[in-house]
């Protein structure tokens, strides 16, 4: 969910040596973390060949209608668009969601067609976009793929964590579909590493993908944020997305919204948490980040968006302690302002407190979505398996977990990521289960 | 037979109600102290419920249900052969079964359901088990029977002194050291307060309490933070790292005000719930 940026990606360039002897392109279009083929499917666009273009698109990404809703374009194939400086970036994210949406609404667009049954068994653990490419790319191999989620509804983030004004759920709903007609089955209500454990699953299955995503939500650990109308992110955002709070009383689990609401962070989570909030008819909504506008890391339609809304922005500052009444309702944030100072590891500016400028924010109702840790349960209950000191699972250089047949990819590994690179780690670890399934 | 599917329900009283369900993979992985997660329609909540009881071989799971909002009422009006829409489990993290010596289960109201599982794999690591039970009143008081048989000792308290002991269940913990009990471990399920007020007497009298955490959660699988209670100073997730907790240094006073958030509106939505159901339509258009 918040997704501390990736670095600016440096667009794949033909080899000097090769490329002053010809006048090919020298800006290779190959910056799709997913490998999405971008000319090639914009020329079946532009011939009007909408059903080709997707099956060009699903070629190496079996969910064009979500990425191209919640791709962050601007730090991959937009940003590295060679008509971008002189003209602008071709807005490749639009005309990907228009090729999987019309192709969809013509009937035109066809599920892979899938390699002969191998008669190997893989077990895909999460139904989040990492998981999902997962399955979709071993079934299109031939292999028997089953996908269990512990929730109720399939999807992960995509479902509990991004808004329908972002991403539609007849969106989430379809493109699952078309996992499905590919022959992957699918469980609601499975929680591995509780209602069964991995050497269980490793009884049933030649191989076992784990794409659990994220977990217990990072907190600030400022004093009273355990008040009530402190929400992290994660508990916000399923309850209006996945348990639909937004259509109380119709569904059952409610939501509270104060009159002024402050969201921590920078994230996308965060630009999601404002915009629900705003939808649930506060006063006002701010969203608070510790460093500047440019080190957000927020895709930058999300930031516009929300500042269409009418979500404000303060920037540079540091939350400090949440007061409250004496029913420990929150009653405001105690706050400190701060300037940017020497860059960090990643090169982002470090946010530096101001002395002495500490004031209160008045506010009753405070979003904390400044990231979370890797979901717990698989590696508590897995001995077997090796986490990193931040909780991630381990993985060699080839991608393996230490138990073997078990693979990794998504948030359970990278701590908090996007939605693309979660699929780009269920597409690789896919590549990596059919090679060892192969040597099987 | 299809997973979720009512096998028997039993009105324990008028508020209280025992399902068994058929539930394979959930009683097979079972352990004392954990819970499920159960949804009876679309669009409905995700509602937290302690294992009573499971059976591997039958492959059924035990849950014994409180109408206290909307969700429980509904659930308590499912009838035998229906089903639930969702059960997850088993979740949590079970309670520590070993050798403690002597101990006492505290269970109050629908708790005491709740600590049996607790008490029978207590007892079958070799402790001398007794059963503090407590209650408003006679009508309330569940499972006596079952928590006698199993138990080396069995006490009740019930406010009205309907049955039993006149008092609380401190009142009962306090009498039996009093006699002489030594007792070297407790587990205690019920309401928050007396939760709060037997944790704080057995720390006096030098008992180890644990205490089965109730925050409101969502998910309940380690994902959305709602749950978080405050032991030892540290924030801890209860369902995950709980719902059972060490419980000399937990902030009570915490958990009912975050608790208490949504409690107005449960009730006016349990009530508004309960009299659609029970209207009768004299319109004749229906």
């Amino acid at each position: 969910m918040p997704s501390p940026s990736s670095p600016r990606q440096q667009g794949k360039q033909l080899d000097p040596q090769i490329r002053k002897h010809n006048f090919e392109e020298v800006a290779q279009m190959a910056n799709c973390p997913v490998g999405v083929q971008i000319p090639a499917f914009i020329a079946l666009v532009k011939d009007g060949k909408i059903g080709e273009a997707a099956s060009k698109i699903m070629e190496t990404s079996l969910l064009p209608a979500i990425c191209g809703r919640v791709c962050p374009q601007e730090k991959h194939c937009e940003g590295n668009c060679v008509l971008k400086e002189k003209f602008g970036s071709v807005n490749i994210g639009m005309l990907e969601r228009y090729t999987a949406d019309t192709a969809r609404k013509e009937g035109l667009l066809k599920a892979p067609v899938c390699a002969p049954a191998t008669g190997k068994k893989v077990a895909c653990i999460g139904s989040g976009p990492s998981s999902l490419a997962a399955a979709a790319e071993l079934a299109r191999a031939g292999h028997d793929v089953t996908v269990f989620e512990a929730l109720h509804a399939f999807g992960g983030v995509l479902r509990y964590g991004i808004p329908s004004f972002r991403l539609p759920r007849e969106v989430i709903d379809r493109e699952i579909e078309t996992v499905k007609s590919m022959g992957v089955k699918f469980q609601t209500d499975v929680l591995i590493g509780a209602t069964e454990t991995i050497k269980e699953l490793l009884k049933d299955f030649d191989a076992v993908y784990i794409g659990s995503g994220a977990g217990l939500p990072t907190l600030t650990g400022i004093p009273g944020e355990n008040s009530v109308g402190v929400y992290s992110a994660n508990e916000f955002l399923t309850r209006v997305n996945l348990m639909q709070a937004y259509k109380f009383p119709e569904t059952d689990t409610p939501i509270k919204i104060g009159k002024h609401v402050v969201v921590l962070g920078g994230g996308n989570s965060a630009m999601d948490a404002a915009r629900c909030a705003m939808r649930l008819g506060p006063d006002s909504v701010t969203v608070a980040y510790r460093r500047s506008a440019a080190e957000m890391p927020a895709r930058a339609a999300e930031v516009e968006h929300a500042k269409e809304e009418g979500v404000q922005f303060e920037y540079l500052i540091t939350p400090k302690e949440v007061l409250s009444d004496e029913n420990g309702h929150v009653t405001g944030l105690k706050c400190t302002r701060n300037e940017l100072g020497a860059p960090d590891e990643k090169g982002r500016r470090r946010p530096v407190e101001i002395p002495g400028s500490e004031f209160v924010m008045p506010v009753d109702t405070i979003i904390v979505a400044i990231g979370q840790k890797p979901n717990p349960i698989i590696a508590k209950t897995t001995p077997e398996l090796k986490t990193t000191e931040r909780g991630v699972l381990a993985l060699d250089e080839e991608g393996k977990t230490t138990l073997p047949g078990v693979y990794a990819g998504g948030d359970i590994i990278r701590g908090g990521a996007t939605v693309l690179l979660a699929m780009k780690d269920g597409i690789e670890a896919a590549g990596r289960i059919n090679k060892y399934l192969q040597g099987k | 037979m299809q997973e979720n599917t009512i096998l028997v329900k039993e009105p324990l009283n008028s508020a209280v109600v025992k399902f068994v369900i058929y539930k394979p993979l959930i009683a097979k992985s079972a352990k004392a102290g954990q819970f499920v997660i159960l949804r009876g329609r679309e669009g409905g909540e995700r509602v937290p419920v302690t294992l009573v009881d499971w059976d591997a071989q039958k492959g059924t799971i035990t849950v014994i249900i409180q109408a206290i909002g909307k969700s429980t009422a509904m659930f308590n009006s499912l009838k035998q052969g229906e089903k639930f829409l969702n059960v997850a489990g088993p979740l949590g993290t079970p309670v520590e079964i070993k050798k403690y010596g002597t101990v006492a289960v505290v269970g109050g109201g629908v708790g005491i359901a709740e600590v049996y599982p607790i008490a029978r794999a207590l007892k079958e690591a070799g402790n001398k088990v007794i059963a503090v039970l407590g209650a408003r009143t006679q009508e309330l008081l569940i499972l006596e029977p079952e928590m006698a048989a199993l138990c080396d000792k069995t006490v009740c308290a019930t406010d009205d002194g309907s049955h039993g002991m006149k008092g609380m269940v401190t009142d009962a913990i306090q009498k039996l050291h009093d006699e002489g009990e030594k007792i070297n471990a407790g587990f205690i399920i019920g309401p928050i307060p007396m939760m709060k007020f037997t944790s704080r007497l057995m720390d006096k009298l030098g008992i180890e309490p644990f205490a089965s955490l109730n925050p409101i959660m969502l998910d309940g699988t380690g994902m959305c933070g709602c749950c978080r209670v405050t032991v030892e100073g540290k924030v801890r997730f209860a369902c995950v790292e709980g719902p059972m907790f060490p419980s000399k240094t937990i902030d009570f006073d915490e958990l009912i005000r975050r608790t208490s958030e949504y409690k107005p509106l449960e009730k006016e939505l349990l009530e508004k719930y309960q009299h659609e159901k029970d209207h009768v339509c004299k319109c004749g258009l229906h």
